[in-house]
């Protein structure tokens, strides 16, 4: 019995997750509109929230295309697989302690990564399989993108998993408190923070997509609900990324008065807003710089974080 | 799992060199172009600490990180030859890689990296250990034979070296992976006690003996397994054949005596009929082939291959003396070849290598001091008297004797006398031929020609009073049995 | 439970002997290293069953996070013609398969003769094993020679990498960015003073 119900709460989760993404897309729109001074969209309900629901049934009802050149079986893979990655990632994320589906599993964060390594299968292969040139250059600038800037932001988690002594993400989260680890750990986040905004190939750092270099760049092909999984598993990789920043250098569920569940909630959004925010106002990087950014700054310095907090950890201890 | 079981300070020659390595490598890129020398003297300082690090451990035995690190005797004189090399090959090789613009901080770096796992392979006492370090050594080397990139030559004797020594590392890999199968072991010493309830009958231990020996004489270069010897040797920059010539031979000495002697004693049987072969094999196509040279590299490479099979004697031998007699003979043969590779490095110039043997033609005219350095080199090589080369070569025959091995050891004295006339031959073009007009050798290198001139020396003062040498090399070997 | 597991095992093992299999017999690149990564993925599943899952996503991790993302990379931008590469397949096909005869009866032998015995099977793996720290004790102690002279091995691969294949090359046209910017009004801009003698 206590199985089934497992797996229907599961399943909630999932719906719920799905409803988050749906509804920041409708989200950054508006804040997007605020910032620039227009209005965005605001006539479906209260506010325009009707249109992330409207926006969920177009691309249902769109025809299932699947271009006659491309490589079929992977083509059609490639989008639920960045969908995939985004969302299995939530199955040990803790919102605070006790509530998560896998948070004390003690190798928590390995798998996020790991699924990360998995999201870039989903672009390459989305890229790749639609034999298109701009899809094919999206394709290579993601590649390109995603490992430059998975290493500097694995060595600062190796930092963090120092101090903690923990690769359980609950056990990060517990050694943030009652100091959030941003305080020993600012490099670190400053690194993780831009690693994570390169990750989620969300601009200034969207050049995979680039609209007005590649069309679309690697899913200049896609159409109707294989085009939504690509968008979803970007915004769920938003979500994932902020909850993370959140969870590991914010001091996850700590807070007064309010519930933990509740302050990591709003520790995310937080984190959200600022993405948004960064989005309206930074410029998009030249190709070559932003891997030039990766390896020649983010690399060095994330291994000159490391080696510090290395010899702090000798000299003082760990937490 | 206490911290005692460390005894890290048992490393620290090579804890030493690997610091001073990344040091290196970390100043040549702040200094530039015109500060290179400041990373050579660093070098040559970092050579001269490990050697006085090392001598400074004579004496004391013990194993350390959990049995891996084995220091005795024969870690501690190992070493401390291999390094003095590593010395003598960065002082011949300063101009030479000037005139060729190699002289870069990589060139030292690799050569200290090299040279770090020739220490790690003299103290390994574990088949992992020893694995790795050989690995560090050879993969040093191969970059630092291709280094000359706009060189064809040097690009082919790296990519054959490469995959002739990849190959050779796998036979190893594969000898070791049997022997671990057979005993549950990595630890030489608890293979070693092992071995005494598989016996040496087993036909799989056979099998990984086969594999292991195929391994080292690749790596040794002692016929069949010598394809890559020649052409490696002559294609890189000589300073390279220099070290290739030198110190591996000491260290893969080594390789063989952790792996067989401290491991594999039990299985003696079966590979001192494995080396009779190598010996056979090796002086013949040593001395024969050799004769056929007309480049001075590749007829010393081919000699290396002879000089191999004189020193696998030894081995074959197998008894205290035997083997001590070999790591006698690989240490002088290691400073002969440096004396002989380092003249032609010291003769070289510009453009020009001096590494055909008519380029020697009437030395003894144009450089007399030269001529003369060339003859004891050659005397030593070919086993003359007073020579140092003459003792070792001795030291092996008495020992083969004394083992039992007459006909092997007649055979090999056949073998001196053959190879003997392609060492005279270089001597005859140097001494009795006319000089070429066109010949002009870059010899403006104070500090080479000293070094050479000690070097080439040494064979012969050595020779007259070998005492001390003998005694330091067979007191490297007491207590291996 | 034993049931499932062995289920398990015997998917994720056939899924992988077949993926490896189709990776050398794939005729696109792209495809092999596709497979490549299933296998992968599906020996890290049997990590995962063995109950060692640090090493299961370590695999994901490092080869196919890292090490497939960059031989995919270069195998898309390669123009491989595999008919080429598989010519003289049947010739090298029989010593092949001698060598790999020889190479399976010699590891049956190993098993067959000799005394994997001595090593003592793994004991039943305790409740709260944690098998990252028992890992992190045996690399960072036990081997941590061998460990250190693994790193300083691949510190050796990239100095040799860099130093074999980088070059300078003084003939190539590029923009120096950093000169562009960094210009000034001056260097470029020569004020000439056109009006003439005043009459």
């Amino acid at each position: 019995m206590l199985f089934f119900a497992q797996i229907v709460a599961m399943f909630v989760t999932l719906l719920v997750l799905l409803g988050i993404a749906g509804f920041l897309v409708f989200a950054e729109r508006r804040v997007l509109g605020l910032l620039q001074n227009r209005l965005g969209p605001n006539r479906l309900g209260p506010l325009g929230v009707g249109q992330a629901l409207a926006d969920a049934l177009k691309l249902l009802c769109k025809e299932d295309f699947v271009p006659p050149f491309a490589s079929g079986l992977l083509y059609r893979t490639a989008p639920i697989l960045v969908a995939f990655s985004a969302l299995a990632g939530f199955a040990v994320l803790p919102l605070a302690p006790g509530i998560s589906w896998a948070g004390d599993w003690e190798i928590g964060l390995l798998l996020i990564l790991a699924l990360s390594s998995l999201h870039v299968y989903g672009v390459f292969l989305g890229g790749w399989s639609s034999n298109n040139k701009f899809a094919l250059y999206g394709a290579i600038r993601a590649v390109a993108q995603l490992i430059s800037y998975e290493l500097p932001m694995g060595l600062a988690l190796l930092a963090l998993v120092l101090l903690a002594g923990s690769l359980a993400l609950q056990g990060l989260g517990a050694a943030g408190q009652p100091v959030p680890l941003i305080v020993y750990q600012p490099l670190g986040f400053l690194i993780f923070f831009i690693a994570g905004i390169a990750e989620t190939q969300r601009l200034p750092f969207d050049l995979a997509e680039a609209e007005s270099e590649l069309v679309a760049g690697y899913h200049t092909e896609y159409g109707g609900m294989r085009f939504g999984y690509f968008f979803l598993g970007e915004y769920l990789g938003l979500v994932l990324i902020a909850a993370l920043i959140s969870l590991l250098y914010l001091g996850a569920w700590s807070g007064p008065w309010l519930p933990g569940w509740l302050w990591m909630l709003l520790k995310t959004g937080f984190v959200i807003g600022i993405f948004f925010w960064l989005r309206a106002s930074l410029p998009r990087p030249r190709y070559d710089q932003l891997l030039h950014w990766g390896w020649n700054a983010l690399l060095p310095l994330a291994i000159l974080n490391l080696l510090l907090t290395a010899i702090a950890a000798a000299l003082w201890g760990t937490l | 799992m206490q911290n005692a079981l460390f005894h890290w300070s048992f490393a620290i020659p090579e804890i030493w060199v690997l610091a001073m390595a990344c040091v290196v490598l970390l100043v040549d890129v702040f200094v530039g172009e015109r500060q290179r020398d400041v990373a050579y003297v660093l070098s040559i300082f970092t050579l001269l600490a490990a050697m006085a690090l090392t001598w400074s451990q004579m004496g004391q035995t013990g194993f350390a990180f959990f049995g891996q690190f084995h220091l005795d005797p024969f870690t501690s004189i190992a070493s401390f030859f291999v390094e003095l090399l590593s010395l003598l090959v960065l002082s011949y090789s300063r101009k030479y890689l000037l005139r060729r613009s190699l002289y870069r901080g990589e060139v030292f770096v690799l050569l200290l990296f090299a040279l770090l796992g020739a220490l790690i392979l003299i103290s390994g006492a574990n088949l992992l250990i020893l694995y790795l370090g050989l690995e560090l050594l050879a993969l040093s080397q191969y970059a630092l034979v291709a280094f000359q990139r706009g060189n064809l030559r040097a690009t082919e004797a790296g990519l054959k070296y490469f995959i002739l020594g990849a190959l050779a590392s796998a036979l190893l890999l594969y000898g070791m992976s049997l022997l671990y199968g057979l005993t549950g072991t990595l630890d030489l010493h608890q293979i070693a006690i092992a071995l005494v309830n598989v016996g040496s009958a087993n036909y799989l231990l056979m099998l990984a003996v086969v594999f292991l020996v195929a391994g080292i004489a690749f790596k040794f270069g002692a016929a069949p397994f010598h394809m890559w010897l020649p052409d490696a040797y002559q294609g890189a920059p000589t300073p390279v054949t220099l070290f290739m010539s030198s110190v591996p031979k000491i260290a893969i000495f080594a390789l063989f005596l952790r792996i067989l002697v401290d491991g594999g004693y039990g299985s003696i049987e079966i590979w001192r009929q494995l080396f009779v072969a190598l010996v056979v094999v090796s002086l013949v196509i040593g001395n024969v082939v050799a004769i056929a040279q007309t480049n001075l590299k590749r007829m010393l490479a081919y000699s290396t291959v002879g000089n191999m099979g004189f020193l696998a004697l030894g081995i074959v031998a197998g008894t205290q003396n035997g083997l001590a007699s070999a790591f006698f003979y690989a240490v002088v043969y290691a400073f002969m070849a440096t004396a002989a590779f380092g003249l032609i490095v010291y003769l070289s110039r510009e453009g020009f290598e001096a590494e055909e043997i008519s380029d020697l033609r009437g030395l003894v005219r144009t450089r007399p001091w030269a001529a003369f350095l060339l003859l004891i080199i050659m005397f030593s090589l070919a086993g003359v008297p007073p020579t140092i080369g003459f003792y070792a070569k001795l030291a092996v025959f008495q020992a083969l004797i004394e083992a039992h091995f007459i006909w092997l050891a007649v055979f090999g004295v056949l073998m001196a006398v053959v190879g003997a006339f392609y060492y005279l031959r270089v001597l005859k073009v140097a001494l009795f031929d006319a000089p070429a007009e066109d010949l002009a050798y870059g010899a403006d290198d104070p500090l080479a020609a000293s070094v050479l001139t000690v070097n080439s020396l040494a064979l012969l003062i050595l020779g007259i009073v070998p005492g001390a040498l003998v005694a330091f090399c067979y007191h490297a070997l007491q207590g291996v049995l | 439970m034993m049931l499932t597991t062995t289920i398990l095992f015997y998917v994720f093992s056939a899924i992988l002997l077949v993926s490896a299999l189709l990776v050398i017999t794939a005729r696109n690149p792209v495809y092999s290293a596709l497979y490549l990564v299933l296998a992968f993925f599906n020996a890290a599943a049997l990590f995962l069953l063995l109950g060692a899952e640090f090493l299961g996503l370590i695999l994901i991790l490092v080869y196919v996070g890292a090490v497939m993302v960059l031989f995919l990379f270069v195998v898309m931008m390669l123009d491989i013609n595999l008919e080429r590469l598989k010519e003289g397949f049947l010739r090298y096909l029989p010593l092949g398969l001698a060598i790999a005869i020889v190479g399976v009866l010699e590891m049956v032998a190993v098993f067959w003769t000799a005394p994997i015995g001595r090593v003592p099977a793994p004991g039943p793996i305790p409740a709260n094993a944690d098998n990252t720290r028992a890992l992190g004790e045996l690399l960072y102690t036990h081997y941590l020679y061998p460990f250190e002279i693994a790193a300083v091995i691949l510190l050796v691969a990239i100095i040799a990498a860099i130093a074999l294949t980088l070059r300078r090359r003084p003939d190539t046209k590029s923009q120096a960015v950093g000169k562009q910017v960094a210009v000034a009004v001056r260097e470029r801009l020569r004020m000439v003073d056109l009006r003439g003698p005043k009459p």
